[in-house]
């Protein structure tokens, strides 16, 4: 049955049941003295990221502001600041973003811990989810094994056109149309994330250097030049982000530059480049980050697939 | 044609692929958090019927297909074509070949609308609808007293199709039959 237009799309129980899960993701937190924030949506700085997409939003201001991607940059400002651990929850907007398991504008846990590694930042989230009843061991791979495994290339040594031939069979896409970068995502999304399925919570670490974004690049133990990053799926979703910060300022102008050179060649809106987050980060301890969708993880905990099911008003709604 | 980007793709939109005209069944938006987004399409070829899917770059448009589908009366076959005239009024006449007409031809009964798929204005295909009513023009003789349930024979109607009644049904008779299972659902009271 068609439901009028003016209903939510998840029912009250289910809202009902998404605000007890907010209060128990804010008291894990607040049993660990980890202090809450909040930082502004509107920025007139933004994420410079290829594939994110900021809405632009015209004001009465002088200046442009945009609707944050996420509150990456002020929450490390307040590290540098001497804050101590942090995390919030807040609203991450990203233009174009639309369907069964995206929306333009969602729910975002973010939170950092100076001192920890990823290893520690991955015991925590492991026991968030078992504080929300999820008490699943969750397997860890890193991004080559999970290419070895799934798509049987290695993301490193694998020639471009093996990748790209791979991808264009997987997607129907002819492998010239078909970057390295995009042969990679294609398969992450065609081969590996429908083979994560039946496996329940997965951490892939570990990315190539070109997926850093804001993660320190090191070498792994085969020798080649990795990200530390981990992801977090949960049967096949995608459902949180983490890095071993980036605290050098030098690396991180040097990376917002390549973004935006990027962001021209694909004739998108170069972004300012944050001068404030670049003179904070030498005052910025060592620490841990990480994004989650709060959508995804409760959608995921509630059985369902459609993040229609657990939002009041999906963008389609609005 | 106007051209339609990733973002205007749903269920049901007409589109160009590889020079036949398609219709999208399903639409997946999907991307890694910091990476490129994709568009999953499972499409149907409107001319073959064959069901594929294809990959598109999120932001990438494609031609759209001129096709519509339009509710038609049948009128009659000359042997090679077979007729329908719109029902808006117009009177306005189509013919289409044995290969738009397709399984629909088990179907066809004169003065009952069909939805006829039109594509650059020429017929393409022709659905029926989900129930029609046809006569029995042969089968055996119907079983007195078993109105209750039991075996099933076969009857032939008069478009040529065969379908499964009851034993108690007589030739002559006309039966309602769901077109999309093939099956027979109820007698027809006349």
């Amino acid at each position: 049955m068609q439901q009028p237009v003016w209903r939510p799309s998840a029912t009250i129980d289910t809202l009902r049941k998404r605000a007890d899960f907010i209060k128990r993701i804010r008291a894990f937190f607040d049993s660990r003295k980890v202090l809450e924030v909040d930082t502004p949506l509107l920025s007139s700085v933004t994420a410079t990221d290829l594939n994110l997409d900021s809405f632009d939003v015209i004001s009465a201001d002088p200046e442009p502001r945009y609707l944050l991607t996420s509150p990456e940059h002020a929450m490390k400002r307040l590290l540098a600041a001497g804050s101590g651990p942090i995390y919030q929850i807040t609203r991450a907007f990203r233009r174009g973003e639309f369907g069964t398991r995206h929306n333009p504008e969602f729910a975002m846990l973010e939170w950092y811990r100076p001192g920890f590694s990823l290893q520690d930042l991955q015991r925590e989230v492991e026991e968030l989810l078992a504080s929300l009843g999820y008490e699943e061991k969750a397997e860890c791979m890193s991004y080559r094994q999970a290419f070895q495994r799934f798509v049987d290339l290695d993301p490193y040594r694998a020639e471009t056109s093996a990748l790209q031939e791979v991808a264009a069979q997987a997607s129907g896409m002819a492998a010239s149309e078909l970057s390295r970068e995009e042969a990679l995502d294609v398969l992450m999304t065609h081969r590996v994330e429908p083979a994560l399925k039946p496996l329940g919570a997965v951490f892939i670490r570990d990315y190539p250097p070109s997926q850093a974004a804001l993660a320190r690049v090191g070498e792994d133990a085969e020798g080649d030049a990795v990200a530390f990053r981990f992801e977090l799926y949960i049967n096949g979703v995608e459902i949180a982000n983490a890095y071993d910060e980036l605290i050098d300022p030098v690396e991180q102008r040097r990376r917002f530059e390549e973004d935006n050179l990027a962001r021209s060649a694909a004739k998108k809106p170069v972004i300012p480049v944050d001068e404030r987050l670049l003179a904070a980060l030498p005052d910025m301890p060592e620490s841990s980050g990480i994004a989650l969708g709060v959508d995804r993880l409760f959608m995921v905990l509630e059985g369902k697939c459609r993040l229609e099911d657990v939002l009041g008003f999906p963008a389609d709604r609005i | 044609m106007a051209n339609y980007s990733t973002n205007e793709f749903k269920s049901g939109l007409k589109i160009m692929l590889d020079g036949d005209p398609c219709s999208i069944i399903e639409n997946e938006f999907v991307k890694p958090g910091k990476g490129q987004a994709f568009n999953r399409v499972k499409f149907r070829n409107l001319k073959s019927g064959r069901v594929g899917e294809r990959t598109f770059k999120s932001g990438d448009s494609v031609e759209g297909a001129d096709v519509v589908d339009l509710d038609m009366e049948y009128l009659y076959t000359d042997g090679e074509f077979y007729h329908f005239m719109l029902t808006d009024g117009s009177f306005e006449q189509h013919a289409a070949d044995v290969s738009a007409v397709g399984d629909t031809t088990k179907w066809l009964k004169e003065q009952d609308v069909y939805t006829v798929t039109l594509y650059n204005g020429a017929p393409l295909s022709v659905s029926p609808p989900n129930f029609v009513e046809l006569e029995i023009v042969e089968t055996d003789p119907g079983v007195r007293g078993d109105t209750a349930q039991g075996g099933s024979k076969p009857a032939k109607l008069t478009t040529g199709a065969v379908v499964a009644v009851p034993l108690f049904i007589n030739q002559g008779e006309m039966i309602k039959v769901d077109t999309r299972s093939g099956e027979y659902v109820s007698r027809v009271k006349s």
